[in-house]
């Protein structure tokens, strides 16, 4: 009996344990999000009643982050990064998932190590790196034929690069995940009832890798939004979200329009994050 | 002609992998390598040698903060694993089959909020004039306002949020694997709770333990914005001398020198792990 007390005491205070730290995880986020509704000009207590300024006002002191037009903006440019750097990095990784489950080549083992290798280069180096780069590049032209290419300045493109180096590893290592799990007995029914390679792939192994690439466009999409230590470095005059809140945080300080944005991005990741269990969820079906 | 399908196609596949890596990774990296053997000894005068290197070496400062960034980020990664391990085994053992989804879930919901908004989250907190201090000074317990932020003991609380879902969630995903035969197998057998944990459940959970404790390590020598917006000025983290070469002082040369450094540090970090702990990047950071 003593031994059971013992037992349950101490799965009482392991449920402690872990309710105490999920209010740790979330304490920072509803900090985050709540000051959003404060109507005061700044996100700390007293709680002075609740607002929608910090949203949707269009005067200043209390511009709301939909008339903000430089937060606009960086939501703009954030939005245009991610959703290249989505759509090229499950380009690339759909095509680096069959090469790897599928293909036979040397030195496959060491080469498979160098697709997760960017994965744990620190986001700072990769973003000097490829600054250091493409600056060395662009002087050269110049230089030697008078060329300017724009591209190879800090600016978007260098975002994408940059970002796209590192999530390729991401969405590679999702869609691969799926593919080993793909009955190639399938594919051969489907040769012996006389498709072609084209048709097969299009009609049965894709449609297989859907749910993945889908996934895998989602999270590289998240990830490119929220990127702050590669972007840092290749950001030219159009900032990317992030960085513009940075900035705000840095010169104005803390105000409450930054809860809101915060909020906002929440918001949309938490959706997104939902999108993703759904569409993994259809997967153990298929 | 079978045979020359099959290699067209690998040829296909293997082009945006090797532009990829090498365009984007190798190229980058070796480029700079050589800017950071550059030294400028005039105007538009360059000289190649180690003088980056040897800077480096005779500025304290400098690898001062190297040493105390590899050693918090190891401190760090600890602490993760310590406060995590007991959450990820409450999720894949414990819990009953429905509130195990919903936890992990939740575990997942903050690692899709940027860094940027958990540690402005984390300023509101703890600011002098912030949610701890008020109701610290509000409940009658303290009569001034308490500042909080900006001090190491902050700066590794938030470091270790900020990374410890990249602990749990491939924790989680080794320990849901396990059968749990075996840990009952364990206690028929007279092992007692400690041993159980010790001879069977972490030697099974190895490779997400050192897969957790890589990605961890790597994010935090890395990480730039926590340091800087919970520790300050003066948190002296290594990144920010590198943003410091790069972006204020111009000295590209230096900061490539720094960047590298860094990378040679944290590999070869990695590298101890795996060596010491007997696995590989393959069977561990891979699988999660």
């Amino acid at each position: 009996m003593a031994y059971r007390n013992k037992n349950a005491a101490f799965l009482w205070g392991y449920r402690l344990y872990v309710l105490a730290f999920f209010i740790f995880l979330a304490a920072p986020l509803i900090a985050a999000g709540s000051f959003a509704f404060n109507d005061s000009l700044f996100p700390s207590l007293p709680w002075r009643g609740f607002t929608l300024d910090w949203f949707f006002n269009d005067t200043e002191p209390k511009l709301g982050m939909f008339h903000d037009r430089r937060l606009l903006s960086g939501l703009y440019y954030s939005f245009v990064i991610a959703s290249i750097v989505s759509m090229l990095s499950v380009a690339v990784g759909t095509c680096n998932a069959f090469l790897f489950v599928r293909g036979q080549f040397p030195a496959k083992n060491a080469l498979y190590i160098l697709m997760i290798l960017p994965l744990v280069i620190p986001g700072v180096i990769l973003g000097i790196s490829m600054l250091v780069l493409a600056s060395t590049i662009a002087n050269g032209l110049e230089n030697r034929f008078d060329i300017e290419i724009d591209a190879l300045r800090p600016g978007i493109a260098l975002v994408v690069l940059g970002q796209f180096a590192f999530i390729t590893t991401i969405t590679s290592l999702v869609i691969t995940a799926r593919l080993k799990k793909f009955d190639e007995s399938m594919e051969e029914a489907a040769f012996n009832l006389g498709a072609s390679r084209a048709r097969v792939l299009w009609t049965i192994t894709l449609p297989f890798l859907r749910p993945a690439m889908i996934a895998a466009g989602i999270v590289a999409f998240l990830v490119s939004f929220e990127n702050f230590n590669t972007t840092l470095f290749l950001v030219g005059s159009e900032s990317p979200l992030t960085i513009t809140m940075y900035d705000r945080m840095a010169k104005v300080g803390s105000t409450p329009v930054l809860n809101a944005v915060s909020f906002i991005l929440m918001l949309g990741s938490g959706l997104l994050a939902l999108v993703t269990i759904a569409v993994q969820r259809d997967k153990s079906k298929g | 002609m079978q045979k020359d399908v099959k290699r067209l196609s690998l040829i296909l596949l293997f082009t945006p992998f090797a532009l990829w890596i090498l365009l984007l990774i190798i190229i980058p990296h070796m480029g700079m390598v050589v800017l950071s053997l550059r030294e400028k000894v005039a105007p538009r005068v360059y000289e190649y040698g180690l003088g980056n290197y040897i800077d480096f070496i005779n500025e304290p400062i400098y690898w001062n903060t190297l040493l105390r960034t590899g050693s918090m980020s190891l401190l760090v990664t600890v602490l993760a694993l310590l406060i995590g391990f007991p959450i990820a085994y409450y999720i894949a053992k414990i819990a009953g089959n429905r509130t195990r989804g919903a936890l992990f879930l939740l575990c997942l919901v903050p690692l899709w909020v940027s860094d940027l908004i958990r540690a402005f989250g984390w300023i509101l907190l703890l600011r002098e004039t912030g949610v701890i201090s008020s109701v610290l000074q509000w409940s009658g317990l303290v009569h001034e306002p308490i500042e909080f932020l900006y001090n190491d003991v902050t700066v590794i609380i938030g470091l270790v949020y900020t990374v410890i879902l990249f602990m749990i969630v491939p924790l989680v995903s080794t320990l849901d694997g396990m059968d749990n035969a075996m840990i009952e197998a364990g206690y028929n057998l007279g092992g007692s709770g400690p041993t159980v944990l010790r001879r069977i459940i972490i030697p099974y959970a190895m490779p997400g333990i050192v897969s957790g404790c890589i990605v961890v390590f790597m994010l935090t020598a890395g990480s730039y914005l926590t340091p800087i917006l919970l520790g300050g000025k003066n948190s002296s983290w290594f990144t920010e001398q590198i943003y410091d070469q790069f972006i204020t002082r111009f000295n590209w040369e230096s900061g490539a020198a720094f960047g590298f450094l860094l990378l040679v540090f944290t590999s070869f970090v990695v590298w101890l792990g795996l060596k010491i702990t007997g696995q590989t990047l393959a069977n561990t950071v891979a699988r999660s």
